[in-house]
């Protein structure tokens, strides 16, 4: 008899609403029925709110049903899903749903489709390749390569990558380092996630060509503690990769070394900044650097280092395999290539969308996400994490790209995107950007480390309505201080979500406040 | 109990010593006082004790991280994976393992906050407290759980009452698009509503009486 071969994702949004059981379940069920099934844990096709989404290979290719709970097993097979039967479940081919064929998937090509940690899957999807090309470049050809590409850096800052590199690449040391910054606080954001849980031979080949372009022998991937999933998929990922000779002293038998290695987090978001990130690294508090100099010269343990974001680092092997034109001909203006953009909160049909830049904030959220979970009128989104800027509707139709964002004082940031519906109460929001920063602050620059509980402290009285007016001024004033006085991004952009909840949402801060009642004044 | 780092004046100096792992030699330190002190007695400073019952554990996982580059993180995760927490005299072995001070190992310690200083309770409910959990009525499960539990609504107690639920906030599981997120014993769970939460707490419970 032959074997049926099952998908059930590994990935922990997933997880998180049973996969796991659901795996169980049919594993249980096949057994009872004396069907013999090889189960693949694969990655999520991003389509979370069908989660979880299981797929049986039938010689008619896979056929998707979603989303599955442990008692839908024993129905799904009466209804001869083996054969892709019809079910009120049934999704089809995947590939054909609206939401995934409308998406230009470079970076996540893989993710959902391929086992994970099956090295020769990945080969078999396109894998390897950029690495093949680059051990036939020269070190100053790689970095060429990826400056033409026009790829910036995904974590927020927009950097461009190529730059970054050849920068490490011209500093002369005996030991250089690679750094992927997988520390992914900002809340609305999980595209690191999904890569480094679905597809991590991406990341591990992205960084070993780092290594290659700039002469470094180790990588890192700082990975949040927050991630027990992606932890194992890295680490099972390492291992495979280093028994398959793709990882280690002699990489595919080229003669080049590189080692790498998964090292968590504690629970600081403050280490998603790239020096306190090192600082971490090297055993320390997460207490943000003074630049310069810059990680590029003097990095890790002083050594000239390459910090990239995951997604970035993830980018690099479609650019090398297919070339850095390939990779430019998407995007728009400076913004090129594609961004896994993420829906997040109130949003109807939350998940991953990766694109090129220039589609609008609009098309994501009603295109995409349908609208709000809840149904109701989406007031406001956080576009970039907690310290991204709060948009209005009328701002909808901001078009995807680093500068046009910049143009209305926000930024894209990672790409996620948080919604809201009208029951949001931006004085609130405004409240909890404050006091987010004074809980994250690594304390080493006073406007973030102070600035931020007196924040917290002005807009309680503005909630009160005490000396409103006068409040609002100290706030800006407060607001103004952060925004230049900061070491980092952390107080240095805090005042984004507030300024941008003030000047939107006024009406969240007037007197006729309603909720004033639930605000206590400390 | 919160730990005290303050070098302890003492009347009849107390023999509490530093333990030396590697070479179990015992030393007391003396701290010289200066010579316009009043006091006339010798100070010896106070360094918690490793319990007997954690050397073991401690040793582990020096042995087992203490050569890698940037190794004080990687050990103190070792540490709390097997002990549920990094126990305050745990500070001075690892110190002198890894070549640092105690006030290294303890800033360390005392920055991040998955660390954790104390025994953990037997269960925890760990809700997502960012933005894309609150957009999904978070703060209103939060505002539950801590009515539930018996927490003050400031955030600061972080355990019920009869000592068995730890309700530590999270920012951010990455679980943005299924909010509200949060983590149950240890389980990412997507979704979350009060019904679920109401039978989890219920379950701890049950466990306890039955451990009774």
């Amino acid at each position: 008899m032959s074997t049926l071969t099952i998908y059930v994702p590994r990935d922990a949004a997933a997880v998180s609403v049973g996969a796991d059981r659901v795996a169980e379940a049919i594993r249980a069920e096949a057994t009872r029925r004396g069907i013999d099934v090889r189960l693949i844990r694969n990655g999520s096709h991003g389509l979370l709110w069908l989660e979880p989404v299981v797929e049986i290979a039938t010689p008619a290719g896979r056929i998707a049903y979603g989303p599955v709970a442990p008692a839908d097993v024993a129905g799904l097979f009466d209804a001869g899903w083996q054969h892709g039967g019809q079910h009120r479940l049934r999704l089809g081919d995947i590939q054909k749903h609206p939401w995934l064929a409308s998406q230009q998937r470079l970076s996540f090509a893989r993710v959902g489709v391929i086992d994970p940690i099956d090295v020769d899957d990945y080969a078999a999807h396109g894998g390897w390749r950029g690495l093949q090309r680059a051990l036939e470049m020269g070190p100053a050809d790689i970095v060429q390569a990826v400056t033409d590409s026009g790829l910036r850096g995904r974590g927020g800052a927009a950097f461009p990558t190529g730059i970054k590199w050849k920068t490490v690449h011209d500093t002369a040391a005996a030991q250089k380092y690679i750094v992927c910054n997988a520390d992914e606080g900002d809340s609305g954001t999980f595209s690191d996630r999904m890569l480094m849980e679905g597809d991590p031979f991406c990341l591990i080949e992205g960084m070993i060509i780092a290594g290659l372009a700039v002469g470094a022998t180790h990588g890192y991937i700082y990975l949040r503690s927050e991630y027990p999933h992606a932890w194992r998929a890295l680490n099972q990922a390492i291992e495979r990769a280093i028994a398959a000779g793709w990882l280690g002293d002699n990489i595919a038998g080229g003669g080049r070394a590189f080692h790498l290695e998964v090292r968590l987090g504690a629970g600081a978001y403050i280490c998603g900044e790239e020096t306190s990130l090192l600082e971490s690294l090297e055993g320390k508090r997460g207490q943000v650097r003074f630049k310069p100099p810059l990680p590029a010269i003097a990095g890790l343990f002083g050594q000239p280092t390459v910090i990239n974001n995951v997604i970035t680092l993830g980018s690099v092997p479609f650019i090398l395999a297919e070339g850095a034109d390939a990779y430019r001909d998407y995007g728009m203006g400076r913004s090129r290539g594609t961004l896994p953009l993420q829906l997040a909160g109130n949003i109807k049909h939350g998940g991953l969308v990766e694109r090129a830049f220039g589609l609008t904030l609009r098309e994501l959220l009603y295109d995409y996400g349908g609208g709000s979970a809840s149904g109701r009128p989406i007031r406001a989104v956080q576009v970039g994490g907690p310290l991204g800027a709060y948009l209005p509707e009328s701002q909808f139709d901001t078009v995807i790209d680093y500068e046009s964002f910049a143009a209305i004082n926000a930024m894209l940031g990672h790409g996620g995107i948080v919604v809201f519906d009208d029951r949001v109460d931006l004085l609130e929001q405004a409240r909890y950007a404050m006091e987010f920063c004074a809980i994250e602050s690594c304390g080493k620059c006073t406007p973030c480390r102070i600035g931020s509980t007196r924040g917290v402290e002005v807009i309680d009285r503005i909630a009160a309505q005490l000396d409103r007016d006068r409040q609002e001024e100290v706030l800006r004033d407060l607001c103004e201080t952060m925004l230049h006085g900061s070491l980092c991004a952390l107080g240095g952009m805090t005042p984004y979500p507030v300024l941008s909840a003030l000047n939107h949402f006024p009406e969240d801060f007037s007197p006729q406040r309603l909720r004033v009642a639930e605000c206590p004044v400390p | 109990m919160a730990p005290d780092f303050r070098p302890q004046p003492c009347r009849e100096p107390q023999r509490r010593k530093l333990l030396n792992l590697q070479e179990g030699r015992r030393d007391t330190v003396r701290l010289p006082m200066g010579k316009r002190s009043r006091q006339t007695e010798s100070v010896t400073e106070v360094i918690p004790l490793l319990a007997a019952v954690h050397q073991m554990e401690v040793g582990a996982a020096l042995a087992r991280h203490a050569d890698q580059p940037g190794a004080l993180l990687p050990v103190l995760h070792a540490i709390q994976e097997a002990l549920g927490y990094v126990p305050e005299g745990a500070v001075a072995p690892v110190a002198q393992a890894l070549r640092l001070t105690r006030a290294d190992v303890h800033g360390v310690l005392s920055f991040y906050h998955e660390f954790r200083r104390s025994p953990p309770a037997p269960h925890s409910i760990r809700l997502c407290r960012a933005e894309a959990c609150q957009a999904m009525g978070s703060r209103h499960l939060e505002k539950h759980l801590q009515q539930r539990l018996g927490l003050s609504a400031d955030g600061h107690d972080q355990r019920s009452a009869d000592g068995r639920i730890d309700a530590e906030p999270l920012y951010c599981l990455g679980n943005c698009a299924l909010a509200p997120a949060g983590m149950i014993d240890g389980e990412l769970h997507g979704r979350l509503d009060i019904e679920t939460l109401d039978a989890a707490i219920a379950n701890m419970r049950a466990d306890a009486g039955a451990a009774l």
